[in-house]
């Protein structure tokens, strides 16, 4: 977009992040239903920061919501709460809440459903990855929260080595996380959990959740990420990790050896890949939490990463994005979208031909 | 989390993961593995209930289940013999801040032991509270900073992270203090002090302790001591004098000394929390003792799937063929059935 220079001349690094997307992508014509989703009174939708659907069509929203709490006057500072997990059938009516008041639950960043139908939820304050059966009830646990909060609290930035600084931006060789992101399993069910924000790196698990490998670090380099802000695999088992910060979608393998990238649809945030023989690429371009002036649309790719289209912009109308942090493609031209902005998901019917 | 300086580990902990590196293999070699299996979803919570972090595991005489669990709020659960939910304890209460410990005493009363507020609290078998040992710290104080302050010298009536609590068949109380404080504390039945081995400073002599985390009284009054961070169980006299040290069963996490005319010990050797690839392999197992340390067997294994551990914390061993493991990071508590060994001692691993 014609932002570019005023993008590169900022001294925000959030602002940098936004791209400034090519001009000759054809537009994808769509419609929206920024209301299907009836959440109950007692369930305040706040920022929608994941959304997911499983084969019958049912929609869960993980969303900050309620109060993020730290208690005092104890040994330790611990903080409480502060997300829920919510599930909708498709006609969008209200079905229940799952792991009310859970331990791991504190600021959503991410839901997925498994093939099994099995819902996980990614945290970023807790660090966790939670794996929830079809019934709610917990069966996997990766990560762990820490166990008390740092008072005064430590700096965002990676650089600074706070809650973002992980252990040199690589998570070292550990199985606990510093603001995880997002997950995703192969055909054979290992697990690959984009380690994320604190740490530059992916985490492979087996189906078990033994932990196997990790790959990644801080930096520019091909195989390094700005930060890993979601993760998807193809039928193939084809790894694609959004890095936005360097302006790229990367392709791994999933022994995490480096394959290509995409790196002409803005800065990724949210990636979605879809089911079938035919599997479609989407990629957010999200803006900023602090700008709309730039940035927000969705691309549609092939997973060459060939650019198909691409739709909205950022905004708060319905059919605009305010941030958009989790993309569901199960049903290909019937997307949903969770925005952090407009506290909203959106059910999004794209017309391709 | 494993702990090495206290005021480290407090400046770090939330930020840091904790070496695995720490970790210790057990020096034990060719230990019979005792054959069990784990009763599928013993538990049965209500709808909209959790399991967190599922810290400590207690029956009483009825065969009862407490559970002292980290959810979003710490909370207390009762369930009955066979697993269905019965109520809640002491929601809201002041002291419940950051779960570490329940047990049940000889006359049911139900104890928890909780390091966020610094109280061991006893309910009678209907859910009152009879007695505090500790105090929470002062709300008008504010939230806690995160320094490297050392921790001040240990007083009588204040804990520093307090783990665990048992008694003598006199009712004396005994109390492991804990991750602040590196002490054993004996205080009467009605709650007033008697003597104190260790201090607020970790150490590895015969009187010191770095870390004890969990503590079980025998038949005759002694203490067993699990002295997690120096690799080691302490075992002392009622008196609080050492008597003996075993340390070929790795880090020891936590205790438990089962009823009856032959008594047996159990421990864990726990993986830590923060693990590298492979290192499941070394740790995770629970041994089955002698009260004077002979070790009879090993059961278990790291892992998050059911009949692995994924940091076991507290163990219930009323009957030493049924034990309950409650799991740090697995939020569940296991029933486990033993039965009978299978290989000769010397056989294999």
């Amino acid at each position: 977009m014609r932002h570019l220079n005023k993008a590169l001349l900022t001294t925000s690094l959030l602002a940098a992040l936004v791209l400034t997307a090519q001009t000759s992508v054809p537009e994808i014509p769509f419609t929206s239903s920024p209301d299907l989703l009836k959440f109950p009174e007692a369930i305040p939708l706040g920022e929608a920061a994941g959304v997911a659907t499983n084969s019958s069509g049912n929609v869960f929203v993980y969303t900050r919501t309620g109060h993020p709490t730290i208690s005092i006057g104890t040994a330790r500072p611990f903080a409480h709460g502060g997300s829920r997990l919510v599930e909708f059938d498709r006609m969008g009516t209200f079905v229940r809440e799952i792991g009310k008041d859970s331990y791991g639950f504190m600021d959503a960043q991410q839901v997925r459903v498994d093939p099994q139908n099995n819902i996980w939820t990614v945290d970023q304050m807790t660090s966790m990855v939670i794996e929830f059966d079809p019934n709610g009830r917990v069966q996997l646990l990766l990560g762990r929260k820490a166990e008390a909060e740092r008072v005064p609290a430590a700096p965002l930035t990676p650089a600074a080595g706070g809650r973002g600084g992980g252990l040199p931006g690589a998570g070292a060789q550990s199985d606990l996380f510093n603001r995880p992101t997002d997950v995703a399993w192969d055909s054979a069910g290992n697990i690959y959990v984009a380690d994320g924000l604190g740490n530059a790196r992916i985490a492979k698990f087996d189906k078990n959740g033994k932990f196997i490998r990790t790959w990644g670090s801080r930096g520019t380099a091909n195989g390094q990420f700005s930060t890993v802000q979601g993760i998807a695999i193809d039928a193939k088992g084809n790894v694609y990790a959004a890095d936005p910060g360097n302006k790229r979608i990367q392709v791994f393998d999933g022994d995490g050896n480096y394959k290509t990238q995409i790196s002409d649809v803005g800065a990724p945030a949210a990636l979605c890949i879809s089911p079938g023989a035919h599997q479609y690429l989407y990629s957010s371009n999200s803006n900023p939490i602090n700008d709309i002036d730039s940035g927000g649309e969705i691309y549609r790719l092939e997973l060459d990463g060939k650019v198909l289209g691409k739709f909205g912009k950022a905004g708060k109308l319905p059919k605009e994005f305010g941030t958009v942090n989790a993309i569901d493609c199960r049903g290909n031209n019937e997307l949903y979208v969770g925005e952090l902005g407009n506290w909203r998901v959106q059910k999004i019917e794209l017309r391709t031909n | 989390m494993c702990k090495f300086y206290p005021a480290l580990t407090l400046a770090l902990a939330s930020i840091l993961a904790t070496p695995a590196a720490f970790a210790q293999k057990a020096k034990a070699q060719n230990v019979p593995e005792i054959p069990y299996d784990s009763v599928p979803n013993f538990l049965k919570m209500p709808p909209n209930l959790y399991l967190g972090e599922s810290m400590g595991v207690a029956t009483n005489s009825k065969g009862h289940i407490f559970v002292y669990t980290r959810s979003a709020t710490t909370r207390l659960f009762e369930f009955d013999q066979l697993g269905n939910y019965v109520r809640e304890i002491g929601s809201g209460n002041y002291g419940f801040e950051f779960a570490h410990s329940v047990r049940v005493d000889p006359q049911d009363n139900i104890w928890v032991v909780d390091e966020g507020s610094n109280t061991v609290i006893k309910f009678n078998p209907a859910g009152r509270v009879t007695m505090v040992l500790g105090h929470r710290p002062e709300v008008v104080a504010g939230a806690v900073a995160t320094t490297n302050a050392t921790v001040p010298p240990a007083e009588k009536y204040t804990f520093s992270r307090p783990t665990d609590v048992a008694w003598d068949p006199q009712g004396n109380i005994f109390i492991s203090d804990g991750y602040g404080n590196n002490r054993v504390v004996k205080y009467d039945k009605n709650g007033r002090f008697l003597k104190q081995i260790g201090s607020e400073k970790p150490g590895n002599g015969k009187d010191q302790f770095n870390l004890p985390h969990a503590i079980a009284v025998d038949a005759k009054g002694n203490v067993y001591v699990a002295d997690r961070s120096n690799h080691r169980m302490q075992v002392l006299d009622n008196d609080l004098a050492p008597k003996a040290v075993y340390d070929n069963i790795g880090d020891s996490w936590t205790v438990c000394v089962s009823p009856g005319p032959h008594q047996y010990l159990f421990t864990s050797n726990s993986n830590p929390n923060g693990n590298a690839p492979g290192t499941w392999d070394t740790t995770g197992e629970i041994y089955k003792m002698e009260l004077d340390g002979t070790i009879i067997g090993k059961f278990g294994h790291a892992g998050k799937r059911l009949g692995g551990f994924q940091v076991a914390h507290m163990l219930d061993c009323r009957n030493p063929n049924e034990i309950l493991v409650a799991e740090i990071e697995s939020w569940r508590v296991q029933k486990l059935i033993l039965r009978p060994l299978i290989s000769a001692p010397g056989a294999v691993k």
